[in-house]
């Protein structure tokens, strides 16, 4: 049972999207249980965009790492992506009620109001933990 | 008499105009409108906050066209394109305004009063939890916005939506909405 966990976590395959005009720059690594948002995202169908990403955190989450870290750090986003985004923290709140600790950087530049707050609604929504970490411009 | 678009314009070019653009909203255009208010120096030199606020809104308020818009009617004074629509961001005094513009068949008009009544009717702290209920439970659209956007746009500004319906024809409305970021 052992081998065939770490056979299947191998073979999660690492996604890293780089960033556009209009959606972040994307990592998802299973082998060292990490999950980073990076830049804006505002595109006009968000489903689709963050459809890869959701799928991939559903197969993480079947075999997933001890822990995991995301880290999200956004410029701004779109109403359009607020909703993929809980659907992220969401699939993320299975791993972490698993027993699979998962821990969430919400990072904000220091005078950002709307991202911190961001993060606050994503917090009262969400059962994982979340560190709040102020970045100076 | 009845209504006149150039009127409704000079109005909302009051002050410093950093872009205006009236036609197809597509999703090129969104990327190369943001591009260009991006490069303004009256943006620029604003503080990291108004700035990635006015960003924040103008997308918003562009994307609410894009997933709304229409054919405008035959008889505007206006190029017939597919999701036709106007916006124009212009820095007047100590605010940022965003003015859009677009037809709408009559029929809509109740809707969309009725739905920028009830966000103007609530204080900060219900936009608030009203965004985060949303958020959390309602399913989304394939659009994807599930009627977050003009909440997102009152908090984000913290300022009401000013807006108005000009009779166009007996189908059509013109419809205007001012939202303001300072």
């Amino acid at each position: 049972m052992y081998t065939l966990v770490n056979r299947l976590i191998a073979n999660m395959e690492t996604i890293i999207r780089e960033g556009t005009p209009k959606t972040p720059y994307v990592r998802l690594d299973g082998e060292n249980g990490l999950v980073e948002i990076k830049g804006r995202s505002i595109p006009e169908n968000s489903v689709e965009f963050y459809k890869p990403i959701i799928d991939w955190l559903e197969k993480f989450g079947e075999t997933p790492s001890n822990e995991t870290g995301v880290n999200i750090q956004l410029e701004y986003f779109n109403t359009s992506s607020s909703k993929c985004i809980l659907d992220i923290f969401k699939r993320l709140e299975l791993i972490h009620k698993k027993g699979n600790p998962v821990e969430i950087n919400w990072y904000y530049e220091e005078d950002d109001e709307d991202m911190f707050e961001a993060g606050e609604d994503y917090q009262s929504i969400i059962n994982i933990p979340f560190k709040m970490i102020e970045m100076e411009e | 008499m009845g209504f006149e678009l150039k009127n409704w314009y000079s109005e909302k070019k009051q002050g410093e105009v950093v872009l205006e653009y009236n036609g197809s909203i597509t999703s090129e255009l969104i990327t190369e409108a943001l591009d260009s208010i991006e490069k303004s120096l009256n943006l620029k030199n604003e503080k990291n906050r108004v700035r990635k606020k006015v960003y924040n809104v103008f997308v918003e308020c562009l994307q609410n066209l894009y997933h709304h818009v229409d054919y405008p009617p035959l008889t505007a004074p206006v190029e017939h394109q597919s999701n036709f629509g106007i916006i124009i961001l212009s820095k007047d005094g100590t605010f940022y305004r965003i003015s859009t513009g677009n037809f709408v068949k009559k029929e809509k008009l109740n809707y969309i009063k009725d739905r920028i009544d009830q966000v103007n009717s609530l204080s900060d702290e219900e936009v608030r939890m009203l965004y985060r209920d949303i958020l959390s439970n309602e399913e989304f659209s394939d659009k994807g916005g599930g009627g977050l956007g003009m909440l997102d746009i009152v908090r984000k500004t913290g300022n009401k939506l000013e807006y108005y319906f000009y009779q166009f024809d007996d189908e059509y409305i013109f419809f205007s909405l001012d939202v303001y970021i300072s």
